[in-house]
């Protein structure tokens, strides 16, 4: 038993040791356009990232990389000291389940009530709950975005910032140790995106998250980064704290923040 | 004139290049659906919503043509027949022609426009709104999700349907033939069932398992790998009814040229 205790330990040390995601010389081209050109970047557990950049600079496409969703070209990223590159899809799904994804559109299962699209993907990974065990999980989980009363909602039937909302939720549902958001405040407006960005902060805090959010808003940029980085034909421009990247002596950099 | 020869043979390779790319890729695509078949875990609620979805809803529309095929193939033939003063020989040739032919064809160009190109929209939306790529990233396989389930409702519905259809013709039959006379039911029914042997039941119920098995395979390959963009959910519809019509007339041809081989 002590064994498997200092073994267990011994792991959970390692995993603190290393960066919880590493990317090192990211490559990725769709036909002849060559659109992440060597990214390299790291996330500290715990730490909230902000990707900036103008659109179709590969953000997405970098965090996509992540949770193997495309192919990359070359390179290493390493998630939880893993080289996600080199797993068998059974491997990956192992790692998937402790990174949470929220789209820009939430991407929401048009044909689920809420309550289905929170229980599709709890259901599958924690078969051992019992059905009230199911909904007591998924009310916490609504409570904690604060759209209990949704719960039997369609998609159809929510606006835009609700949407995000219960994506979140569902993202959460699994109990993530790493979420990638993907414009989280894109087509809110500027009270719902701050309401977002808040909520982004309370997860991080809560759930002790690490993340990386990938934004054109700079409110939502200052108020959930502890770190930003830029992305300039693909690759990484600057980097630095809000603070520091408004006072930088680039003007391309600085431009963001105009 | 030269030029022109140029640019239609380059036309017509790139034509032929994409023919065979996407043949490849189809069937690559059914090969993973033999393999992720038989691998647990199975998502039979899935399964038995999309039977419910494909066979259960299809059922209105199935009646109403397969009724609409018996009576105007009757109506149709009895001019023709009566010049021979063959018309006894009417419930016998309406129900063979219905059993063989019409009926299982009719029916199934009738799902690919409707099951198969709903499939194709259906499965082409979630694309473009990232609903595939979430299951993915959630560590739910998609695939085994979407597409194994909707293939094996389309296999197995689709027969039901068409023996539905071919019950539904011969009663239209019975009723155009009572327009013009008088034939008794039982009369009309003991002729079909003497009519109908084991050569006519088998090869068309047989061929019927491969249209439902194209049609869920069109429809899926289609929208699962619908572009980006809402346009592409349009486009994967149509091509969906489209190839899968083609399907249905390619396979009804090598059925019809194999049970003349071997029945």
């Amino acid at each position: 038993m002590e064994d498997e205790i200092k073994k267990r330990n011994i792991i959970q040390k390692s995993e603190a040791d290393v960066p919880v995601i590493e990317i090192k010389n990211l490559h990725k081209s769709f036909g002849t356009n060559e659109v992440l050109k060597g990214v390299n970047l790291t996330v500290n557990k715990g730490e909230n990232l902000v990707i900036l950049g103008k659109s179709g600079s590969g953000k997405s496409i970098t965090i996509k990389c992540i949770v193997g969703l495309m192919r990359i070209d070359e390179g290493e990223i390493n998630v939880f000291g893993t080289d996600i590159t080199k797993l068998h899809i059974a491997e990956l799904n192992g790692i998937r389940v402790r990174i949470g994804f929220l789209f820009q559109n939430a991407a929401l299962y048009d044909s689920m009530s809420v309550r289905d699209n929170l229980g599709f993907t709890l259901k599958r990974h924690a078969k051992d709950l019992s059905a009230e065990e199911v909904e007591s999980q998924i009310k916490e989980i609504l409570d904690s975005v604060g759209l209990s009363e949704a719960i039997d909602k369609m998609p159809s039937e929510l606006s835009g910032g609700m949407r995000k909302r219960i994506g979140l939720a569902r993202t959460l549902i699994l109990k993530p140790e790493i979420i990638l958001y993907d414009e989280p405040t894109t087509g809110l407006d500027t009270i719902t995106s701050r309401e977002i960005s808040e909520l982004i902060i309370e997860i991080q805090k809560k759930y002790k998250t690490t993340s990386i959010i990938i934004t054109h808003d700079m409110p939502c940029a200052k108020l959930t980064g502890n770190r930003l980085m830029v992305l300039k034909e693909g690759v990484m421009h600057a980097e630095g704290t809000y603070e520091e990247l408004e006072k930088s002596e680039d003007e391309w950099v600085r431009s963001f923040f105009l | 004139m030269n030029t022109t020869l140029i640019a239609k043979k380059e036309s017509i390779t790139t034509y032929l290049k994409e023919t065979f790319n996407d043949i490849g890729k189809v069937t690559l695509f059914a090969s993973r659906f033999f393999r992720e078949v038989i691998k647990p875990p199975y998502e039979i609620k899935e399964l038995i919503k999309q039977c419910y979805i494909i066979g259960y809803k299809s059922l209105p529309l199935v009646t109403v043509t397969g009724f609409i095929m018996g009576l105007v193939l009757t109506l149709q033939s009895r001019p023709t027949l009566a010049k021979f003063g063959a018309e006894s020989w009417l419930p016998s040739m309406v129900a063979l022609s219905l059993i063989r032919e019409i009926a299982p064809v009719i029916t199934a160009l009738i799902c690919a426009g409707k099951v198969s190109s709903g499939i194709g929209a259906e499965l082409g939306s979630m694309k473009v709104t990232e609903q595939i790529d979430a299951m993915e990233v959630s560590a739910i396989n998609p695939f085994k999700y979407l597409v194994v389930t909707r293939i094996l409702a389309t296999t197995f519905m689709i027969p039901l349907l068409v023996i539905f259809a071919d019950g539904i013709g011969v009663i239209g039959g019975y009723i155009g033939i009572n327009i013009h006379g008088d034939v008794n039911l039982y009369r009309y029914l003991s002729q079909v069932l003497e009519s109908i042997t084991f050569s006519d039941i088998f090869p068309a119920t047989m061929k019927t398992f491969f249209f439902g098995f194209f049609i869920g395979m069109i429809g899926c390959y289609k929208g699962f790998n619908a572009a980006n963009g809402t346009e592409s959910v349009g486009k994967a519809a149509n091509s969906a009814v489209v190839t899968a019509s083609l399907s249905i007339f390619i396979i009804d041809m090598i059925a019809v040229q194999l049970t003349d081989l071997f029945l």
